[in-house]
């Protein structure tokens, strides 16, 4: 199958000689469900920017269908947001739709269909009412799901989702975990979660980022993995028994 | 109070209200942009690096506004240049282009032989007197920078607010950011023209505060700062006329008396919906 994102060999981070991502290799493939976990300020979010072309590596290559042009492939991308820093004034409709812009170009207008697309995505999560809202306006919970709007309305061909469930509650998280396993049949997805107890049951792969990538092809995980792979995450912290985990798919 | 139509007979006051209006539109547009954005801050270090440009341009014998342009876009993309790059604490960098460009402009005024250039005008603006040239020159900025801002409002919206994620759709946000940059640079320094180095920021800022007691929108800020601009302008104007003060100051005073009285509205109405729910 053909890859539609190959990451080789990076080296990346955010002062000179001091790389927050080392070795980094990576194949995204069409359909791919890749689970990233790791501790706190290992490096996902610097590996997703790096994916986003919004830093530039060190040294490595990436391929994107096999060119280095970032703009060959559509995208998706839900950033980790922390909670409070958007009193900007845009309305909640607006944000879904900048999700289409660049497809649009500089002097891109909406059609109406484009229009009541986004009004469709808010209305499945459940935030059409705040259509016309400021998204300041709006929880951190809220936020993520219209970024999440934001990140699927242009049908991307890869979505990447960076700690979708920090804010959102129990009862949407379930909702969102059904929603990416349908969205998964049309795109390749790669979600950053902490959470591998619950994404461990629908995700295909696992890779582990703590400066260096570790790919588990198989979305089962133990503690053993965990430790030959030095990635101390939240299996203990969460308190979730690791035998859970293998038994949870 | 005599007859107030009366002072229209003076082209100056024509001049100084349409100058008023312009800036309004100048100021309603990119304070909302810099309000939004939250780059009050750069734009204070923008303008006062322009007071060297000024200062250059005296002792060079060219139009002090031409100098102060070209500072204001010079630190302007400067500082989006040092943004763009990180690792430069933005905060420090900018007090020292601050107080960088106005210890320039001091002493490039004061090596300046001959007569000492009114300085007060420029920290403080004379809207009063604003010639037709000056006016002209708005009427064109003015005019570009609405085109720019209804062809492409949604680029520079989207960049604006959340430039990283804007990048990932293929915008073209450095491009953009520079852009804007300059524009605001250049409203800034026609701006200076009005209220002076030390007040132009507030016509870039309290208009937006109030605008935003009513909106949370960004077109209907833009509309709403430059009705409330205007309106401060204007009655600021008639006020220094009349009382015969500086036209910069009794704007700004009465931006913020604007701004004071809608607040109080706001908080009391607030109370009595609180009282009968
Ligand atoms: N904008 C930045 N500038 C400098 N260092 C950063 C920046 N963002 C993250 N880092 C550093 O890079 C490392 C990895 O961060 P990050 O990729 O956010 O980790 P994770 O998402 O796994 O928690 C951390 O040490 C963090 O301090
Ligand atoms: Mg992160």
């Amino acid at each position: 199958m053909n890859s539609l994102i190959t990451l080789s060999n990076i080296n990346a981070g955010y002062m000179a000689n001091k790389p927050v991502i080392k070795n980094i290799h990576l194949d995204v493939k069409a359909n791919d469900f890749i689970g990233i976990i790791g501790p706190n300020g290992g490096g996902k979010s610097t590996l997703l920017k790096v994916i986003l072309g919004l830093i530039a590596p060190y040294s490595g290559s990436i391929l994107y269908k096999g060119t280095s042009d970032h703009t060959n492939i559509n995208i998706g991308y839900l950033p980790q947001i922390n909670a409070n820093d958007k009193s900007f004034p845009i309305k909640v409709i607006d944000v879904v739709l900048s999700g289409l812009m660049g497809s649009k170009g500089f002097f891109g207008r909406y059609t109406k269909e484009e229009k009541t697309e986004a009004l469709r995505l808010l209305q499945f999560v459940k935030l059409d009412q705040h259509a016309n809202n400021a998204i300041g306006k709006l929880s951190g919970g809220q936020m993520q799901r219209v970024y999440l709007c934001r990140a699927i309305i242009n049908n991307p061909e890869v979505l990447i989702l960076d700690e979708p469930n920090n804010f959102v509650d129990k009862h949407f998280e379930a909702e969102l975990y059904e929603l990416l396993q349908e969205l998964n049949k049309r795109m390749a997805i790669l979600l950053v979660s902490h959470d591998i107890g619950t994404i461990s049951s629908f995700i295909k792969t696992i890779a582990c980022v703590n400066e260096e990538l570790h790919y588990h092809n198989s979305n089962k995980i133990s503690s053993e993995i965990l430790q030959t792979y030095s990635c101390p995450i939240e299996l203990i912290s969460h308190g979730k028994v690791p035998h859970r985990v293998l038994h949870n798919h | 109070m005599q007859d107030i139509f009366s002072i229209f007979q003076y082209s100056f006051f024509t001049n100084a209200l349409i100058a008023g209006l312009l800036t309004s539109i100048l100021a309603g547009i990119a304070g909302t942009y810099i309000v939004s954005r939250k780059i009050v801050f750069i734009s204070g270090g923008i303008t006062h690096a322009s007071f060297g440009g000024i200062g250059l341009a005296y002792f060079l014998g060219l139009n002090p506004f031409l100098g102060a342009a070209v500072f204001a876009i010079l630190s302007a993309v400067g500082i989006e240049w040092t943004t763009n790059k990180a690792n430069i604490r933005e905060d420090s960098a900018i007090a020292i282009l601050w107080s960088l460009g106005m210890a320039i402009g001091i002493i490039f005024v004061f090596l300046t032989p001959g007569y000492a250039p009114n300085l007060m005008s420029f920290l403080f603006g004379n809207i009063l007197t604003v010639s037709t040239t000056d006016i002209l020159y708005m009427l064109v900025l003015c005019i570009i920078v609405c085109i720019c801002i209804v062809v492409f409002y949604r680029p520079i919206l989207y960049t604006a607010f959340d430039a990283e994620y804007a990048k990932t759709t293929h915008l073209n946000t450095t491009l953009i950011k520079y852009i804007t940059a300059i524009f605001v640079a250049l409203t800034i320094v026609f701006s200076i023209r009005i209220a002076g180095i030390i007040l132009v920021l507030s016509l870039f800022t309290i208009p937006q505060a109030t605008a935003s007691i009513f909106t949370h929108d960004f077109k209907k800020m833009i509309f709403l700062s430059i009705g409330i601009g205007f309106i401060g302008i204007s009655t600021g104007l008639i006020g220094s006329y009349y009382f015969n003060l500086p036209s910069g100051a009794i704007i700004i005073f009465t931006l913020i008396l604007i701004w004071a009285l809608i607040k109080a509205g706001e908080k009391i109405r607030n109370l009595i919906n609180a009282d009968n729910p």
